[in-house]
């Protein structure tokens, strides 16, 4: 069960904790907006290590390496930044069985403001379907500890990679300013 | 060697991948070896089985990410990436990334055909003017040299094996495909390489 302030806790406050009680301690990045706040505490947090990468799939790649070596990682990224990855994880995170967990902020849906962030997001869980990924989408706090805790060790038990989809509904998403 | 006299791409040998491979090989005990795409695994497999050794079998571009990571899990086992120089120009920004971290076990080995031999042969941007050291030095790796021969690729690597900054060694190669082509089962060669690294229980 949840705990019952997670209806007050927000939604960052939430993953951070939740990855750090699954040790999931190297955190690689291309920053996004919605991102934010996850990144600035991460950053703030000695337990994890934690920097920017230049290009997705630069952080797929040392997640993967990390796994090997012992180390368990998360890459975050937008939308437009997973759909840089199809082939990491079909020829390196797929077959070499690596659960690396990717964190994505989804922009492209309700209310997006550019037409090519909505098209690159209709990609996206296609490309998890044909790769049998498994991807859950978190659109309430009162369920997102659960999601996150049970796809982390989903992803280790299996030998997996995984992906969190942050939907607009839990974050607030990003809107043009009136 | 790794300072004094100017090296640069047009006045080193052309060596070859298997030989330096070899020569690299000889002088490691447990040390983690990552090979990249294509022939630079191939001529890693071909040099003697290692346990430590991982072979990508797709992810063009990503040795150095993927041993950037085994660096950082096992800050004190030496980390060696081996690249060629269509694949290091694929994702030249993981070098800044490792300038950045400063992981002070790390070591790239560019091996540098001017050419995507792989695929047929076709010119990379290292045979129209491109200098990989010079790239790798003004993404912050300040320690990239070029071998100018087998005893200085030999010597930069005794030097990068001892040092506590990440360096990067670029080597001219001829245009030799790999010797023997690496085992694809990608179940096999991730558990051995976790076992043959100790993240993995031998049973
Ligand atoms: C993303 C991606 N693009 C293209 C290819 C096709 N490809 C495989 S190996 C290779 C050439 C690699 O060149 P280099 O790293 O210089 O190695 P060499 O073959 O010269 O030894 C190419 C273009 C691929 N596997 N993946
Ligand atoms: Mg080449």
């Amino acid at each position: 069960m949840p705990a019952a302030s997670d209806a007050e806790r927000p939604w960052h406050e939430i993953v951070l904790a939740t990855l750090k009680a699954n040790k999931v301690q190297l955190v690689t990045y291309v920053p996004d907006n919605v991102l934010k706040p996850l990144i600035d505490a991460i950053h703030n947090d000695p337990f994890f290590t934690a920097f920017c990468v230049t290009r997705e799939e630069e952080g797929l790649g040392i997640v993967t390496g990390a796994w090997m070596g012992g180390m368990r990682g998360v890459l975050m990224m937008q939308t437009s930044g997973f759909a840089t990855l199809p082939n990491a994880i079909a020829s390196l995170a797929v077959p070499f069985r690596i659960p690396v967990l990717l964190i994505v902020s989804e922009r492209g849906t309700l209310g997006e403001f550019n037409y090519g962030q909505a098209l690159v997001c209709k990609t996206m869980r296609p490309v998890l379907d044909a790769l049998a990924v498994e991807y859950h989408g978190c659109t309430r706090l009162d369920e997102l500890e659960q999601i996150v805790d049970r796809t982390v060790r989903q992803a280790i038990s299996t030998q997996a990679p995984a992906c969190l989809i942050l939907s607009p509904l839990l974050t607030g998403g990003k809107v043009v300013k009136k | 060697m790794t300072s004094g006299h100017a090296k640069d791409r047009q006045n080193t040998k052309i060596m070859n991948r298997f030989d330096l491979t070899k020569r690299m090989v000889g002088k490691l005990k447990d040390e983690a070896v990552i090979g990249g795409i294509g022939n630079s695994n191939f001529d890693l497999w071909s040099a003697g089985r290692r346990p430590q050794n991982f072979y990508m079998l797709g992810s063009m571009g990503l040795a150095v990410p993927i041993a950037l990571g085994v660096a950082i899990a096992q800050p004190k086992r030496k980390t060696i990436a081996i690249e060629g120089d269509g694949s290091i120009l694929m994702q030249l920004g993981c070098l800044s990334t490792v300038a950045i971290q400063k992981p002070k076990n790390l070591i790239i080995l560019v091996m540098d055909n001017g050419m995507y031999q792989i695929t047929g042969g076709q010119t990379t941007a290292t045979s129209l003017g491109v200098d990989i050291v010079a790239v790798a030095r003004g993404l912050g790796l300040a320690q990239s040299n070029w071998a100018a021969d087998e005893a200085d690729f030999e010597a930069l690597f005794d030097a990068a094996m001892k040092s506590d900054q990440p360096s990067l060694i670029a080597s001219r190669i001829d245009n030799k495909p790999g010797v023997t082509q690496t085992v694809r089962d990608p179940d096999l060669i991730r558990e051995t390489f976790m076992r043959g690294i100790g993240t993995k229980e031998v049973w």
